[in-house]
Formats: C-alpha cells, sequence, structure tokens
C-alpha cells in the first residue's frame, strides 16, 4: 500500500528567524525571508492601479472599501473577542458625516474625511457602548440592527434628503488620488492593527477575550479597554464610510446596506480568521471576483457562495494561515 | 485599642436562588496575619472570596478594606486599592510565553501610579516577578507557553499575577489543591515570604496539615456559615467543627 510507506514530514524553518526578537536580522537572508511577504503585498498592491484599466480601477477602490471593512471585522472578532456586524454602520455614519459636511458647509473632502473619520467612530462608538456588555451573537445581532435603525431614523425625520440623499458631492480631482489614497490607508491601517494587537494593549484585549475575570482581578476595567477598541475599529470603517461618500460624490441610505455588514465576513473568512492580512486579501479577491461573476447574472450568487462554502469546508483556516504555514515549513515526502 | 483591621468584613450574606451560600459571615484580618478558612466542600468559602474581591455583589452587609467601604465596588477597582485574588481555576493565556501574562496586570492604574507613570521594560519586570515565584531563570521557564507548563507553576503564575499588583492582601482560593506534597512544600517559603514582606494573606485550603503550619489562625466555614475562629489547634478541638467535618458523634 503506496500511502502507508509515504508519509508528509513537515518541518520549521530555522526558528532564529521566526523569533520576533532580533535575532531575525542576523543576516541578510534572514531579513530577506521576513521582508519578502511584506515587500510583496506593500509593493503588489501598490503596482495595481498602473496595471488596470478604468473600470476595475473602481473595482480596486470598491475593493479597499471592503478591505478596510474586513480588517475591522477582523480586529473585533478576533482580538477583542467582539463580533460586530456594524460594518455598515461604520459606513453609513462615515459617509453621511462626510457628506453633509460637503453639501451644507461647502467643505472639501481633504477636510471633510478625516472629521467624518473621527467624528463617525465618535458616533459609533457611543451607539455600542451600551451593547458591550452583551456576549457572543447577542452583540453581533444588535449591531447588525443598527444600520437598519439608521435608515429609519433618517427616513422618518426626512434627514439629509431622506430617501433621496444627497448627490453632486465634491469628488477627488483625479483617479491616482482616488486610487492611492484607499491602498495607503489600507496599507497603513493593516500594519498599524498588526502592531496593536502585539502591543501591551492587543495582550490585554486579547486576555479579555480569554478570561475576562483575571483581568479584572488583575485591576484593569474591562470596559474602558473594549471602548478602546470599537474606536479603534470604528475609525477605520468610517474612513472608509467617509471616502466611499467622495468616490462616488453621492450618499443615500444604501450606505447601511447589509453587503456592508457581511461582505467582510466572508473576506475574512476566505482570509483566514484573525491574520488580519488575510482580511484584506480576501476582500481583495472577493470584491473582484464578484464582479467578474457578473456576467453569470442572477447564477453570480451561487458561485459566488459555492466558493465560500468550499473553502469553510475544505479550508477552514483560511487562505493567509495556510500560505503562512506553506512559507514557514519545509513540507517533504519521505518513506516510513 | 488593637490596631484597626486591613480588611473587616461584616454580616456577609449572599443567596443565589434557594440556596443561601454565604450567611451573615463576619470576620476581621489584620495587617501581616494568615488566615486561613476551611470548610467541608460547599460551605461557601469560594463565595466568599468573590464577594470580597467584587465578582458577586452581595445581598447583605459590608466590606471595609484599610477604613473604606467597598462593598459594592467593581473588581478591578478593588484590585487597584491593593486588594488582590487568585482563582482555583487558572486559565491563563495559552498562546502566550508565561511571562507575557504579567503584562496585564503590569498595566493596570495600580501599577502605574506607583511607578510614577512609567512602566520601564515590563518584559524584564515580569520575568524577575517570575523568577521570584520559583520559574528557573536558567531553564528559560518563563519564556515557555502558559499552556504548556504543569499545573504547580500555573499556580505561581497565578500568585504572581497577584504580586504584580503589589498588593497588601492577598485572597488565596485553593492554592494547594491538585498540588503534590512537594510542590506544596516549594510554595510555602514562597507564602512566608510574603509574609515577612508584610503582605496579609486569607488562604482558603482543603489540605488542613499544610495550612496549619502557614495560618496565624483560622476560621471555619459550614453551610454559608461562620462556625468558629481561631487558633487552629484549639479550634479542630471544637465539637461543631468536628461535626461539620466528620459528622455527628453517635451518643451512646
Amino acid at each position: 500500500m503506496p500511502a502507508e510507506t509515504r508519509r508528509k514530514k513537515r518541518l520549521d524553518r530555522s526558528i532564529k528567524v521566526r523569533s520576533e526578537g532580533l535575532y531575525g536580522l542576523a543576516s541578510w537572508r534572514e531579513m530577506t525571508y521576513l521582508a519578502c511577504p511584506r515587500v510583496i503585498l506593500i509593493a503588489g498592491l501598490l503596482v495595481l492601479p498602473l496595471v488596470l484599466d478604468m473600470y476595475w480601477q473602481r473595482v480596486l477602490c470598491a475593493a479597499g472599501i471592503y478591505a478596510l471593512l474586513a480588517l475591522s471585522f477582523d480586529f473585533l472578532a478576533h482580538f477583542v473577542g467582539l463580533v460586530c456586524l456594524g460594518g455598515a454602520m461604520f459606513i453609513g455614519f462615515g459617509g453621511y458625516i462626510s457628506g453633509s459636511l460637503n453639501e451644507y458647509m461647502g467643505w472639501a473632502p481633504i477636510v471633510t474625511i478625516p472629521i467624518a473619520t473621527v467624528a463617525g467612530a465618535f458616533l459609533s462608538t457611543l451607539v455600542l457602548v451600551p451593547c458591550l456588555r452583551l456576549r457572543g451573537i447577542y452583540f453581533a445581532i444588535v449591531s447588525f440592527m443598527l444600520p437598519l435603525f439608521a435608515v429609519y431614523v433618517i427616513i422618518a425625520l426626512s434627514l439629509f434628503g431622506s430617501t433621496e440623499g444627497l448627490s453632486a458631492l465634491a469628488t477627488f480631482p483625479n483617479s491616482w488620488v482616488e486610487q492611492y489614497l484607499i491602498l495607503v490607508v489600507v496599507l497603513v491601517a493593516l500594519f498599524s492593527v498588526r502592531r496593536l494587537v502585539s502591543e501591551d494593549i492587543g495582550l490585554i484585549l486579547r486576555s479579555i477575550k480569554d478570561n475576562d475575570q483575571a483581568v479584572k482581578a488583575s485591576g484593569i476595567s474591562i470596559t474602558i479597554y473594549r471602548i478602546k477598541a470599537v474606536f479603534i475599529a470604528s475609525l477605520i470603517g468610517c474612513f472608509a464610510g467617509a471616502y466611499l461618500c467622495h468616490l462616488y460624490g453621492w450618499v443615500g441610505l444604501s450606505l447601511f446596506a447589509m453587503d456592508f455588514s457581511i461582505l467582510p465576513i466572508a473576506a475574512t473568512v476566505l482570509g483566514g480568521m484573525g491574520s488580519l492580512v488575510g482580511a484584506v486579501l480576501g476582500a481583495f479577491i472577493l470584491t473582484p471576483l464578484s464582479e467578474a461573476l457578473r456576467g453569470f447574472g442572477q447564477l453570480r450568487v451561487v458561485l459566488y457562495c459555492l466558493v465560500l462554502l468550499c473553502f469553510i469546508l475544505y479550508k477552514p483556516e483560511g487562505l493567509m494561515n495556510v500560505l503562512e504555514r506553506k512559507y514557514h515549513q519545509f513540507e517533504k515526502w519521505e518513506k516510513v | 485599642m488593637a490596631e484597626e483591621p486591613i480588611l473587616h468584613v461584616e454580616k456577609l450574606s449572599k443567596s443565589f436562588g434557594g440556596v443561601q451560600a454565604v450567611f451573615d459571615v463576619g470576620f476581621d484580618l489584620n495587617h501581616g496575619e494568615i488566615l486561613g478558612v476551611i470548610g467541608p466542600n460547599g460551605a461557601g468559602k469560594t463565595t466568599l472570596v468573590n464577594l470580597i474581591s467584587g465578582f458577586v455583589t452581595p445581598d447583605r452587609g459590608e466590606v471595609m478594606f484599610k477604613g473604606e467601604e467597598i462593598t459594592r465596588k467593581p473588581p478591578h477597582r478593588i484590585a487597584n486599592l491593593g486588594l488582590a485574588r487568585t482563582f482555583q481555576v487558572m486559565r491563563p493565556y495559552h498562546s502566550l510565553p508565561a511571562y507575557k501574562n504579567l503584562i496585564v496586570p503590569l498595566n493596570s492604574p495600580r501599577v502605574r501610579r506607583t511607578r510614577g507613570g512609567k512602566l520601564g521594560d515590563r518584559d524584564s519586570v515580569a520575568i524577575d516577578l517570575l523568577e521570584e515565584v520559583g520559574f528557573e531563570r536558567d531553564a528559560r521557564v518563563p519564556y515557555k507557553t502558559a499552556g504548556s507548563l504543569p499545573l504547580g507553576y500555573l499556580k505561581r503564575l497565578e500568585l504572581a499575577r497577584c504580586m504584580a499588583l503589589r498588593p497588601e492582601v492577598i485572597l488565596c482560593d485553593e492554592i494547594f489543591s491538585g498540588l503534590s506534597m512537594s510542590e506544596i512544600s516549594s510554595l510555602i517559603p514562597l507564602l512566608e515570604k510574603l509574609k515577612m514582606e508584610g503582605v496579609t494573606l486569607m488562604m482558603i485550603e482543603h489540605r488542613l496539615r499544610e495550612l496549619f503550619r502557614l495560618a496565624d489562625r483560622v476560621m471555619v466555614m459550614s453551610f454559608g456559615s461562620k462556625i468558629a475562629e481561631g487558633i487552629a489547634a484549639e479550634v479542630m478541638e471544637e465539637p461543631r467543627v468536628k461535626e461539620a467535618y466528620l459528622g455527628k458523634e453517635k451518643t451512646g
């Protein structure tokens, strides 16, 4: 029986290079080994606008928005233990604040986007704080309902152009600004969050997720840390919203659409929970995929779901975690 | 008049549904002593720790720490005042090195305050603390992942987590349980050292012989109430204590 005479052997690459200490800088070879994946990611994303045509450039911008949402989702879900389906709320708050500042005050996007990012994050945090006591599925449900709630508030009070929305908002000067703004922000956000989770605050957040009792007994207020985490996640999400409103020069109720809450989850599952890079990568794969499948009409959703289903069933750890393992380990067949 | 007790508990009561877990328990913890709390399973000892440390809010009664009422304060506030506790079931952060588990208490407001806002190199502070509780630095034990450590080390890790706060009182919830005799004998000098440094300890324990080596006084609980308090040898002779542990003596 050939299957039993051979087995796959996995060997870790040199431990030295994989440790987080300074050992990694011992030689050029090891430095390249460490830097390589990062350089490929950064260079890859920054080159994309140069090789894509007009239509796909737009898709790239949309993918960037989803990437930010996925990053924010993965951070909250995996490192804080809050499954937040409020992506649409972040987009809506960021978008509406930026849009109305532009419409009513006449401010340029360069001013409105930062303001909307911070103000939106404050607002989102404020709304989510009462829900922080909830755990697991209950937090998910409430955060999922909040965008719907916002939609009906806008309709009922006829705010911000009600169902029509606000149109003819300022857009970006050209497509290069459009693309590189979102790509740079995605990269900055990604590397900042990765850094954050390995700092003390990240450690505390992960401990809260693991064993909140021991954290309380260690004299740390878990509410304060959770609020900080939600604020950081909201910042990322609200920037995406503010950017989106100036990308299309329009805000409307569809900013609160379910897509913004659901697609980031799919992207995170595809890319690999908890790797952060995986979430971003997942968004950059799923958004174009969803566009490419447009030709199939209604069948598109079926194919899309099939891709997801296969991943959940056959590679539940996600793309990024598989890639990472392959990169860090030798695999070879050996005789038993 | 005697010195004011560091911890004063009065008429503390808590019931869960119909079960009276703790009933009218009152006692004093004097500065620098070790008080043992013993009693059969289900006597309410752990609930008592939970009530004092703020993890469970009492139905009635009050807890005074250094003359300040802490009865309904949240647990992290109480810990920051200098009243730490260990857990019977420890769930450390498994995938992290042992010393990283101490980063959490080292970031507490209490530690920040006592270090004048500057935390310095927390990793080395954490490793020093672990060495103090018996993690052999030469064998690189502090760097091992918490999940790979045997129970004896986990108990020490839990104690180190409390010590990181530089507390005045530590409530130890069954720190000896599940340990071998040799592991216990290596823990005892550590607790004695803490006492020498002026830390007041309240120890809940089932291992009576080991406890009596340490404790200045013992308090016996049964069915949620305090039934005796005093010097260990005397307390164990009381009929009510014997009854709680061994059952009623047959008469005749």
